[in-house]
This record gives structure tokens, sequence and C-alpha cells, in this order.
């Protein structure tokens, strides 16, 4: 991408998320307002799996701690801010104990890891009703109301959830930049170089997990006002599989990736309507046919088009070595 | 003391038909490094097939079974290595994994539209009566269903040792390259093992189904437990995803009557986060040279 056309292209896009709410119904707004959301979370993946080459099957149950502990918190009275701080601090510290598992195993095992992990989440989100609610959940989380900005209608809560997405964006492009960042890379192309070149991939691939895990938990923070109601279903495995979807669809280790990849898995649907119960076979044949022609996802099919002498070698490197694991 | 033994001889059923699917998802890994998220739903999708034999084409219990093998190790055989497996090689492990996951969906959903979200009754194979034994009712298809599946085993186990065909198919898992030099037709081979994963898939199916009766989502459960045996067991062992399976069966069963209901599903994936750490090449797996 020409690095000139970059500061447009986002002043652009920013341009559209803002008008996008306008004019719509209810529905609509909320369902952008979840899109965003999710694209947080999905953002959160992106630097785990796209950046730092560690496949996660977990993050749904990192939105659930969040979702947990903010609707907890705020129920008892606590304003949104210190809670959604306190989801993150949670959620950040489990990813930090989930990446240890990573330091030991990669592939298709850390996979599994993640997968029993999440599963084990949803289990005791069930199971220990006397803190989640159980099977019935929580609900009538009170919506962030910030004095002269209250986020009780549809249309704040999204320019609310855009702030947040925004600051969270802007802080994630600054993690990609920094010399975490290109650590992170180094991790996922090359391991034994990175630590060889004095990259402590121990604490880097813990870090991959624990940042990416506090971003889960943000998204987690803005679920709960947003639904006001959640319940462990919400949170089970097969979201964590569409995270990962979101991810891979959209391009694992692109900063837009998760944004489209969102896009793709919450806003189709709605546009797919008409196909009624056959949205979810079109979408996982999509991915298929995506998979086979374009692993890199949409902003590499992209990519792949613009260039076409130069093919996507970054991430190929990264699939390399899933291979071979 | 009867209780016990009719909780472990269900259990021990019950696990070996986790075993016949964890033994198919094991020989795919060895033979093609295919990690299919959907081998769940290749053991829900066989009964199916059995029930479009019974009640749309009208044939006996007997053909529609043969019928639904058939069509099973053509769909989720033959198909799933041409349209699938085959054009994904070359991009490698993660996209494989998507679209296997993908893949899950894809059959879930087909199944849910085309034969309806209702659970629906299999008919029952072996007979539904019951034995006793030293005070313990133990029944006769639990015991059925653990000698099929031990005897699919054991031939599976004499055919991969004692042929031809099954030695090639070894020496592919172990070595395309050598088993290609020294001439094995590779390919094939690696085709048989997809056929082979298909046919053990849809004998799972139809022992587990008229238990659990065929539903839509069955997957879901299946395929997390015959994960968890072939990695429990030893990822690249026959005998490892056995031992796996019988473990599961038996531990899920005796858990759930004597420990705690509520969290039966957690044990399996405790023990699993336990192996890997500890052990990642399982109880009697050896660790493959390959990853390092």
């Amino acid at each position: 991408m020409k690095r000139r056309l970059t500061p447009i292209l986002l002043v652009v896009g920013l341009a559209l998320l803002i008008v996008a709410p306008l004019g719509q119904t209810d529905y609509i707004k909320y369902i952008l307002s979840s899109w965003l959301i999710f694209a947080i979370a999905a953002m959160g993946l992106n630097l785990t799996l796209g950046y730092a080459g560690q496949i996660s099957l977990a993050q749904a149950s990192f939105i659930g701690i969040g979702a947990y502990t903010t609707a907890l918190l705020t129920l008892a009275g606590v304003p949104w801010i210190p809670s959604m701080l306190a989801a993150m601090a949670v959620s950040f510290l489990v990813g930090l104990a989930l990446g240890f598992p990573a330091l030991r195993v990669q592939g298709h095992f850390l996979a599994f890891v993640t997968l029993a992990f999440n599963t084990l989440f949803y289990l005791v989100a069930r199971n220990e009703d006397w803190l989640t609610g159980g099977p019935y959940g929580l609900s009538g989380m009170p919506r962030p109301d910030f004095w002269l900005f209250d986020t009780n209608q549809n249309l704040p809560f999204y320019y609310f959830t855009l702030a947040v997405f925004v600051v969270a964006a802007a802080l994630m492009w600054g993690i990609v930049r920094s010399p975490w960042g290109r650590a992170f890379k180094g991790l996922r192309e090359n391991p034994i170089r990175a630590e060889s070149l004095g990259v402590d991939t121990r604490r880097i691939t813990l870090l991959a997990f624990a940042i990416g895990s506090a971003y889960g938990g943000l998204a987690g923070a803005l679920i709960s006002p947003l639904v006001q109601f959640i319940n462990p279903d919400s949170f089970a495995l097969v979201q964590s599989i569409r995270i990962l979807l979101m991810v891979v669809v959209g391009g694992a280790g692109f900063f837009f990736g998760p944004l489209f990849g969102a896009a793709m898995v919450i806003l189709l649907p709605e546009f797919l309507r008409f196909t009624e119960g056959y949205y979810l076979m079109i979408y996982a044949s999509a991915v298929i046919v995506l998979m086979v022609f374009c692993p890199s996802g949409l902003i590499g099919a992209g990519q792949a088009l613009r260039e076409r002498f130069r093919p996507g070698h970054r991430v190929r490197g990264d699939m390399k070595q899933g291979s071979q694991l | 003391m009867s209780q016990f033994l009719q909780v472990f001889l269900s259990g021990l059923s019950t696990g070996s038909i986790y075993a016949l699917a964890a033994i198919g998802f094991t020989l795919l890994w060895q033979a093609a490094q295919t990690v299919n998220f959907a081998q769940g739903e290749f053991v829900m999708l066989p009964a199916f097939f059995v029930l479009i034999g019974i009640h749309w084409l009208h044939l006996p219990l007997w053909l529609s079974l043969i019928f639904g093998l058939i069509v099973a190790v053509i769909v989720l055989g033959l198909l799933f290595k041409k349209v699938v497996v085959e054009p994904m090689l070359p991009n490698g492990g993660l996209p494989l994994i998507i679209a296997t996951m993908a893949l899950s969906i894809l059959l879930k959903e087909g199944t849910k539209q085309f034969y309806g979200a209702e659970a629906q009754p299999f008919p029952n194979i072996f007979p539904q009566t019951t034995m006793t034994l030293d005070g313990a009712v133990i029944s006769v298809q639990d015991i059925m269903n653990l000698v099929v599946s031990l005897g699919v085993v054991v031939g599976l186990t004499l055919f991969l040792n004692r042929t031809r065909t099954g030695r090639c198919m070894q020496a592919t898992a172990q070595n395309p390259e050598v088993a290609e030099i020294l001439g094995v037709n590779v390919k094939r081979m690696v085709l048989y093992t997809f056929l082979v994963n298909a046919a053990l898939a849809a004998l799972a199916s139809f022992l587990i189904s008229p238990i659990y009766l065929a539903k839509f989502s069955n997957g879901e459960t299946l395929g997390l437990v015959a994960f968890i045996a072939a990695i429990v067991g030893g990822f690249n062992q026959i005998r490892g995803a056995l031992v796996g399976g019988l473990l599961i069966g038996v531990l899920d069963n005796l858990t759930a009557t004597y420990v705690t209901t509520e969290y039966r599903a957690a044990l399996p994936l405790v023990m699993l986060i336990v192996i890997i750490l500890w052990r990642p090449q399982g109880l009697l797996g050896t660790s493959e040279g390959r990853q390092v």
C-alpha cells in the first residue's frame, strides 16, 4: 500500500464509520455496534495469531471473562470505565496464564489446549450459579452514562463503541509498530532466528497471548452493556471459531483484516437474510473456496490482485511453519 | 460392585466407538498431516445416509447400512480428499484447519436444512435385551458395540501390518519421499487412508446413533472426544487412539456416576491439557522427528 494514500483512506474510512448508522433502523445500529465490538476481539486475536503466529481458539472465553467481570461490577454500582479496566486486567492475566502452554506446544496442539480452555470456561460459567447466574446468565447491566453523553439509545452507544474502537485500533497500531510488534513477527516467521537475535521469545509469546486476550476482555466490557444480557452460550467454542474465521477470512497478519472479517461474519448475514437458513452454508462454502484460492484472506486476495508479481510471502511463511508442525 | 461393573462396561462400549473416530483421525494425521476438525460431523452424517436409505429408498436395514457406508466412503473419503484437502495442501496447515472448521459448519447446517433439527430415531442394529452377570445388568447392545469396534480395530491393525497395501500405507505415513522412491504409489495410499477414515467414521456413526439418536449437532461433542482420545492416547499410534478412546469412555461414565454430573465434560478436557503439557506425544505415542 502506498504510504501517502494511507492517511486519506483512514479519514475516508472513519467518515464512513461515522455516517454509517445515520438514518438506519435501531436494529441496524445495534448490529453495527456489535460489528465494531467483534472487530476489537478479532483485532486481539489477530495480534496473537496473525502477527505472533500462535493459534488460539479461546478468544470467546476472554470476551466472556470481560463481559462477566464488567457485568458483575456495573451491577454492583461501579462505573463503566473502572469496570472495563478491571475486565481488561483480568483477561490479561488469564491470557498470560494461557500463554504458558504455547511455550511447550505449537500448531494444532495449541489449538486443542485453547479449545479445551474455552470449553472449560463455558462449563464453569454454566455451573457456578452463585457467580455467573448459571444458564440464565446475568441481565439488566446499565449502559455507561458520561454526564452529558448518555448511551441509553443505540445511536450514542454506537458512537461510544466507535470511540473505543478507534482508541483500541490506535493502540494496536502502536503495538504493531513498536519493537514488540517486530518481535511478534519475528516469533511468527522463525522463532529460532528471533531467539538468536536476542528476542526473549518466552516473554514475547506470553505477551502476545496476554495482549490479545485483553482486547477480548475489552470487547466483553462493551458487549455487556450493549446486549444488557449475557449467558454462557454467547461465549461457547462456536463463538471462538467464529472469531478465528473473522481473523483468517479478513486476512491474518493484516492490520485491517479483522475489521473486514468481522463485517463478513456479523454484517453479511443481515444482507443474506433472504436466503434464510442457507446463510451459514453459503458462508461455510465461501470460506472453503477462499482458503483454496487465497489462504491469506480477503485483504490478501486484494493485495494479490494488485501486486500480481509479488505473492504474499509474509503470510506464506506463517503458513509454512504451520504445515511443518 | 455390580454398579461399578455396569458403569465400567457401558463406558468401555461408548469408549470403543470414540476410539473408531479417533483412529480415523490419527490415520489422517499420519498420512496427510490433515487435522480434521470436521471429524465429529463425519461421525454424525453417515447415520443420515442410512435414514435416507430407509425412508426414501425403502431399503431394508442391512442394505441401508451398506448404502450408508458406501455413500459415506465416497462423500467423506473421496470427495473430501479431492475437493477440500487436495487443493489446499500447498497452502499449509492453518488454511486447512480453517477449511475443515468451515466444512463442519457446512455439514451441520446442511443436515439441519435437509433433514430437520429434531433428533431422528435410528433403528437398533442389535437386540435390546439385557443379561445379568454377578448382579450387574449388562445390555447386549453394549457388549456387541464393544465386540464390533474391537473386531474392526484388530482387523485394521492386521490389514496395516500384514498386507502389502497396508504396509505401503504405513510407509507412506512414515516417509512419503522414500516410499515413492521404493515404488509405492503414494497418492493412492493417501487416498486409501481417507477412505478408511470415512469407513471408520461411518461405523462409529452406525454404532452410536441408536444410543444418541441421529441429530445434526451430534458432531460437536463426538468430534471433541475423538480429538481428545487421539491426543491423549498418542497422535501417531493406532493403539494409542484405542486406549485414549476407551479411557475417556470409562472415565466419563465413572465421573458422572461417582463424582459430578455437572463437570463430567470437564474431565476429558483437563486430561487433555495435562497430557499435552506433560507428554505432548500422548500416553503411548512416540515423539515425531518431523516436529523438530
